[in-house]
């Protein structure tokens, strides 16, 4: 265990993002061990979203140099990646089955083992998998577990966040949050973009502060923040 | 990565939204009926002006019809960014395309089937040349239309006018396909002369732009 979570999931080295003359990454060094929950904090417009979408493959970095699961291909390494956007990444006219199950398709998972690995991701984020209401008609909390469960759905090693407690009650968040600790307890790495992350405390291995596009800070509490 | 199965879970995943929300099939099926209906007004051809124009009526009204189309298969899968989803899965691109064109040939094929049984009902169309040759004409003139159709409409998904941004694109380029399908439907409807050369035009027209959007869909999808 200790020799898993010493390895580097991802590293990133002098990465810098431009969208036209404006840079949302201004040179992020940074490394993330295994097995560890990370939460990446900062106001908005700090490169967040930009840092969490570069690691997934949705950005390609204008410069600097990202390996993420020992690859540069970071489509190769999709199968270990899962992640969680701010919208739900769910079509609002197929239940919440009918969606995993096409996603389940999309990662090659055997067709003996779909409707299983489906029933199983959803019943972990506490939602019925019989619930045959279309996503469109869930409420905004069931939503985003269910955006969760998707995520989940391939058993990734590495699971990106963003803002999964948006819109969501304290208590649906209070138990989110455990079960994103749950999940690193399994061995997986977590990098959670939030606004709240009083949420997390007590869960998170590490809080990164960013700031015009750089990390600024890393600390082992909340409360280590700059000021 | 199993393509075939990629491919048949993103077109039946399709199938079943239109099915539900029926937003391409409604809006397609009353804009051609409307071109129809307004056509007939419109002129008062006798049987023989109709067969030499029928062919151009069809395909135009099936062509501005099919941009309904095309641009919902897009639309739908930028709500909620589901795009996103598929991108950050290890299934390829070229499976996405592919369904997504099958699905538009299928509903543009259903519009047809619908409304080419009204077109001869206010035309009073006969065909005085071989009239099966209509089906594969039909066949390859919809799929020239849907196989640059999906592809421009994933070029123009970011753009912010893309209802416009779309037939801007689209109707240059089609323009000899759009030759190829309204001289092979004249040929056959007058009987006058062979369609085999336009039919030819059409073969060579859509191997060529299938090839080149299957080829080019991958920068495409990944563009940001």
């Amino acid at each position: 265990m200790a020799d898993t979570q010493s390895t580097p999931v991802i590293v990133a080295e002098g990465l810098i993002k431009q969208f036209g003359r404006f840079a949302a990454l201004r040179g992020v060094n940074a490394d993330f061990l295994a097995g560890k929950l990370y939460v990446i904090l900062g106001d908005n417009g700090a490169g967040k979203t930009t840092l969490l979408r570069t690691i997934a493959g949705l950005a390609q970095p204008s410069r600097g140099k990202i390996t993420v699961l020992g690859s540069d291909d970071i489509k190769a390494s999709s199968a270990q990646i899962g992640y969680m956007a701010h919208p739900s990444l769910l079509y609002d006219e197929m239940s919440g089955m009918e969606n995993l199950r096409y996603f389940a398709e999309l990662y090659g998972l055997k067709s003996g083992e779909v409707d299983r690995r489906c029933r199983a991701a959803i019943t972990s984020v506490k939602l019925d998998p019989d619930l045959e209401r279309p996503v469109g008609q869930y409420s905004q909390g069931m939503r985003q577990r269910m955006s969760l469960a998707r995520a989940l759905l391939n058993d990734p090693k590495l699971v990106l966040l963003d803002e999964p407690f948006s819109n969501v009650d304290a208590r649906s968040a209070a138990e989110m949050a455990g079960l994103l600790a749950q999940i690193r307890d399994r061995g997986k790495t977590l990098l959670i973009v939030t606004h709240q992350p009083a949420q997390l405390t007590g869960h998170a291995d590490e809080f990164l502060w960013m700031e015009s596009g750089r990390i600024v800070n890393r600390t082992t509490s909340l409360y280590g923040a700059p000021q | 990565m199993n393509f075939l199965a990629i491919t048949r879970a993103t077109l039946s995943k399709d199938m079943r939204l239109e099915w539900r929300s029926k937003d391409a099939i409604n809006a397609m099926l009353f804009f051609s009926l409307l071109v129809v209906v307004i056509f007939s007004f419109a002129f008062d051809p006798t049987a023989e002006e109709s067969r030499r124009i029928a062919g151009g009526l069809i395909w135009v009204a099936f062509l501005f019809a099919a941009i309904v189309a095309l641009n919902q298969t897009w639309a739908r899968e930028l709500r909620n960014q589901v795009l996103d989803a598929y991108r950050v899965s290890p299934a390829p691109a070229t499976p996405l395309f592919l369904a997504k064109a099958i699905g538009n040939l299928i509903f543009v094929a259903v519009l047809e089937a619908l409304m080419t049984p009204l077109f001869i009902a206010f035309y009073k169309l006969r065909p005085l040349g071989a009239g099966w040759q209509l089906i594969p004409i039909a066949f390859l003139g919809t799929w020239a239309l849907v196989v640059n159709g999906t592809f421009f409409a994933a070029m123009s998904l970011r753009t912010r006018a893309r209802e416009i941004m779309l037939p801007l694109l689209l109707f240059p380029l089609s323009i000899p396909a759009l030759l190829g399908m309204v001289n092979a439907t004249t040929a056959i409807l007058t009987g006058e002369t062979s369609p085999a050369v336009w039919i030819a035009l059409l073969v060579a027209y859509d191997v060529v732009f299938t090839t080149a959007c299957l080829l080019l869909f991958e920068t495409v999808l990944e563009a940001e």
